[in-house]
């Protein structure tokens, strides 16, 4: 039942992606990015991924999305018709499907418990954290504390984006060359 | 092990392939940029998919402790893509950020517009 | 106008609930899904659709840039800051845990609520400061 459900979503990312590669408006390209956020957030639930799914949601449907439409809302919406041809690109992308197609062939079949990931950190983390009376969420235990420089090299990068953002968007707008007549109220 | 089987085992990682590869395919052939922003984010959600996938352990549970289950899924790829998702966004505001200055410069987010102006400055 | 209502009504109503779930999440996060990261969305979340519905300038009067900005980089100062008792007290290296308390899962405890309180602080007024430097950008 698992798997059909989670067939199913798949499919449905799937389908999803194909829209947002051929919509040509702007504001329904973000719309259709949101929508394909929640679906990420529901397979990574159907794949015990909780954390993740709750992170998902929250920044992926819900910040990216005021974010792109502030960002759509200061610029145009409107995508133009490609003006190369689109061969190239479908051949390149084409061959490199084809070559990770080959390489994951050989990986394990999905959910087995003896898969080489499962052997050597992470019975440590979950034997450890039961040890030593850690919280009862592992996840949140190695994030905040079995590898807590990780985390705090992800808080800087936050900080770091922060502080990009501001200051190429703080500050006052520089007058375009042609716009003498409307100079005045961009003061 | 027939076709059906093979392929359902693998239904994970085709449909991350596909994914990756729609990304690559916005990023490289679209013109507008913030269309390109939106297919780098599709690439970086395939590859959480990528990560999660293997994580996860048939007849266990999420890795969060509870009395009545022995087997928990891998704890250690949810932990490296939460880092990945904040990170993702952070960058993609930095690069909306950088789109809006450059709209705001050359009056068009297209990048064969915006080539054809430079080379006439 | 009418719209205008349902949705002012509506925001209304459903800000507090926002505002507790978050603080919920963050302390909750050692016994289910959770943690500062999300929380931290949540608050900033909050704050936007506020400013949505209601105008920048009334979000802004409530929570100022000026504040906003300052608080982004407290966060990281308060995550690197729990890591130098143990490095000072001489028990431990950086980020050890094990100086707050006396026994070893408290003391542990501790530890991470301080460092989530951080990583809240940061990521909740960076996206806010990120969401007031695009609003601002389009009211000039």
């Amino acid at each position: 039942m698992i798997m059909f459900i989670q067939a199913v979503l798949l499919t449905l990312l799937a389908a999803i992606t194909i829209a947002i590669v051929r919509q040509r408006n702007l504001f329904g390209v973000v719309i259709l990015a949101g929508i394909y956020s929640f679906l990420m957030a529901s397979v990574m639930i159907v794949l015990d991924a909780v954390d993740v799914a709750m992170t998902e949601a929250s920044v992926g449907a819900g910040i990216s999305t005021v974010v792109l439409l502030a960002a759509l809302y200061l610029t145009g919406s409107r995508e133009y018709p490609p003006v190369h041809s689109v061969a190239l690109p479908l051949f390149i992308s084409a061959v490199t499907a084809g070559a990770l197609i080959w390489g994951t062939n050989e990986l394990p079949r999905f959910g087995t418990a003896d898969a080489p990931i499962h052997k050597h950190v992470a019975p440590e983390y979950i034997d450890a954290s039961r040890k030593h009376e850690m919280p009862p969420n592992m996840v949140t235990a190695v994030l905040a504390d079995y590898r807590g420089y990780d985390t705090l090299g992800e808080t800087t990068v936050i900080f770091t984006g922060g502080i990009g953002v501001l200051l190429l968007l703080r500050g006052r707008r520089k007058r375009v060359k042609n716009d003498a007549e409307r100079g005045e109220t961009a003061a | 092990m027939t076709a059906f089987e093979a392929i359902a085992s693998h239904y994970n990682y085709y449909i991350t392939i596909f994914l990756m590869v729609a990304g690559l395919y916005v990023v490289i052939a679209r013109g507008n940029m913030i269309k390109k922003l939106v297919g780098l984010g599709l690439f970086q959600t395939s590859v959480y998919l990528l990560y999660l996938a293997p994580g996860r352990i048939v007849g266990g549970t999420a890795p969060i402790y509870d009395k009545h289950y022995e087997i928990y899924s891998n704890p250690l790829p949810h932990v490296l893509m939460l880092t990945a998702i904040v990170v993702g966004v952070a960058t993609l505001a930095v690069g909306l950020a950088l789109v809006v200055r450059i709209s705001e410069e050359f009056g068009t987010i297209d990048e064969d517009e915006i080539f054809a102006r430079d080379e006439d400055q | 106008m009418k719209l205008d209502l349902i949705l002012r009504v509506g925001t209304k109503l459903m800000l507090p609930f926002i505002l507790i779930f978050a603080p919920y999440v963050h302390f909750h996060g050692d016994y289910g899904p959770g943690g500062g990261f999300q929380a931290g969305v949540i608050i900033a979340a909050a704050f936007i659709l506020y400013a949505l519905i209601f105008g920048v300038g009334a979000a802004q009067r409530i929570a100022p840039p000026s504040i906003v900005e300052r608080l982004v980089p407290l966060g990281v100062l308060i995550y690197a800051a729990a890591g130098l008792p143990a490095m000072f007290s001489g028990q431990g290296r950086y980020l050890d845990y094990g100086v707050f308390g006396h026994e070893f899962a408290h003391a542990h405890e501790w530890g991470i609520l301080i460092v989530e309180t951080g990583v809240i602080t940061t990521v909740a007024s960076t996206m806010l400061a990120i969401f007031y430097a695009f609003a601002n950008r389009g009211r000039q």
